[in-house]
């Protein structure tokens, strides 16, 4: 009989796990990892915190060293991409020219960034925050006293901001949407990231567009759509992420938002798998399909993955979460706020740094943002997976303590 | 290098070595130690790498700061003895050091 071979397209969060709980099952066949990214699977929140910072190192933030991959007979293949699928006969075709034969195939392409167009996106100096590589180059701009422009105000924008605020740089955010983190949270809570960003000395502008990125050589300066002209020694643009489903396309999977991956992680092709931020996946907790661009998502998907290779079907079942560290802040979300018609705060958004906004859909909690209040995350986190909604009024009574809100 | 136990929820102990400097819960990740999931990679988010440290090591590994020990009152089953792993940095003086990896994390 053939060998079982798995064959794992990407190398990050997804597919690091996917190896691992392949092998917690007692999985036997052989597992390639084929992975565009020179380097082993790091954990990718961090570069725009503390590796971007300086404070970790590439040693400290792979996900598994060097030996792991030994230990589980999993051959990582960097600097390699993945092609073409050949489905009809179960190979991909590699870009050093040579096939993998598989009898497994698992997608975990991830997604690449978003970019602009504006005349001057190319200059020197006009950075993208996706893969470790990119943050190398990044600190090569770096230096006190530096004026960085970051292009968004989302999550990645507004780390970026923090980090780069912290090495003594003057940096200015722009912001298309008339708030930053509009996206995903209320109204108050951008209003807090704008205000502590104010506080440490990071200018946030909303409402702008990008006319044009400037300079000779090297970016020298952004000028806005209002005629503004910002000075800019870096530009870091964070716009949002694309799910990348070319391979998946060319192969003719079904792909919607994503590729389309039902509750077991199989795409169209019952040999072909898919998990983490390419898929386009249904979430029984939110009754709808979703694409998650999470490290939450990423692991539990592949464990999916990994239980369904091995013939255990278990469903994907899991609540969505995400946190975001800037200055001294703490961010920590449990759930998905989108489509709320409530929200909640215990404590303030206006003084201080430390609050939880609970969010509710006819009555029901559907996520709750905490910062700097981990016990509000904690308590959340186990509500939305048992479908539980506390009291609205008592939530926002700091007089009683967070147990006795879950409890009643 | 320092060596470390990991007692798992069956009882069975893996005696691993840990580079100094690094964390408990990457020297759980990078020996493969059932249990530990440490979702967040050790940003002190997730209260995914929980463990019980032995009685007779509570103190040499010192105390939680204040997010840790607002997260450790959530977790399941908290104990006295319960910290993150992420958070202990491992050195010399834990050589010997035993833990207990709970049932679950969730």
């Amino acid at each position: 009989m053939q060998q079982e071979h798995c064959v794992i397209v990407g190398g990050s969060h997804t597919a690091a796990q996917v190896v691992a709980s392949l092998r917690l099952n007692k999985w036997e066949g052989r597992i390639t990892v084929v992975s565009a990214d020179g380097f082993l699977p790091y954990h990718r929140p961090p570069l725009s915190k503390t590796y971007l910072a300086g404070t970790r190192s590439l040693d400290e933030i792979l996900i598994r060293p060097s030996v792991f991959y030994e230990r589980s007979e999993a051959e990582v293949l960097l600097g390699t991409r993945v092609t073409a699928i050949d489905r009809a006969n179960k190979k991909v075709h590699l870009d050093n020219q040579t096939d993998l034969t598989y009898t497994k195939l698992v997608l975990t392409t991830g997604a690449k960034v978003r970019k602009i167009d504006q005349p001057g996106h190319n200059l020197a100096g006009v950075f993208y925050l996706r893969d470790l590589s990119d943050v190398d180059h990044i600190r090569e701009y770096l230096g006190h006293g530096k004026n960085a422009v970051i292009i968004g105000g989302g999550y990645i924008g507004l780390e970026t901001a923090a980090a780069l605020r912290g090495l003594g740089l003057t940096v200015t955010v722009l912001e298309a949407m008339p708030r930053v983190l509009q996206r995903v949270t209320a109204p108050e809570v951008s209003a807090f990231y704008t205000r502590v960003h104010a506080e440490e000395g990071v200018e946030i502008l909303t409402g702008v567009t990008i006319q044009s990125i400037d300079g000779d050589k090297r970016v020298e300066s952004v000028t806005c759509g209002d005629g503004k002209v910002i000075n800019a020694d870096l530009v870091v643009v964070g716009i949002g992420v694309l799910p990348d489903v070319d391979l998946a396309e060319q192969a003719g999977l079904t792909v919607n938002n994503g590729i389309v991956v039902d509750e077991y992680a199989r795409t169209s092709d019952p040999d072909i798998l898919a998990a983490g931020d390419c898929t386009f996946h249904y979430n029984p907790l939110y009754d709808r399909h979703l694409r998650l661009e999470s490290v939450q998502n990423a692991t539990d998907q592949a464990r999916v993955v990994a239980d369904t290779i091995c013939g255990k079907l278990e469903a994907y079942n899991a609540l969505p979460w995400f946190w975001s560290d800037q200055y001294d802040l703490k961010l920590q979300i449990a759930g998905l706020s989108q489509g709320f018609d409530q929200v909640v705060f215990r404590g303030s958004t206006e003084t201080g740094r430390s609050f939880a906004a609970f969010y509710y859909q006819e009555g029901r909690l559907i996520a709750v943002d905490a910062i700097n209040r981990p016990k509000e995350f904690m308590m959340s986190k186990k509500a939305l997976v048992e479908r539980k909604s506390p009291n609205p009024e008592l939530v926002a009574d700091e007089s009683i303590d967070i147990k006795q809100v879950f409890q009643d | 290098m320092t060596q470390v136990t990991f007692i798992d929820p069956a009882g069975t102990e893996h005696q691993v070595e840990i580079e100094n400097g690094t964390s408990l819960m990457q020297g759980a990740m990078d020996n493969g130690i059932d249990g530990i999931i440490a979702e967040c990679g050790g940003a002190c988010s997730c209260a995914t790498c929980h463990c019980y440290v032995d009685e007779a090591w509570v103190a040499k590994v010192g105390e939680p700061s204040d997010i840790e020990k607002d997260m450790l009152e959530c977790v399941l089953d908290p104990q006295p003895n319960s910290r993150l792993s992420c958070q202990i940095i491992i050195d010399d003086s834990l050589a010997g050091l035993v833990v207990t990896v709970p049932e679950t994390q969730f």
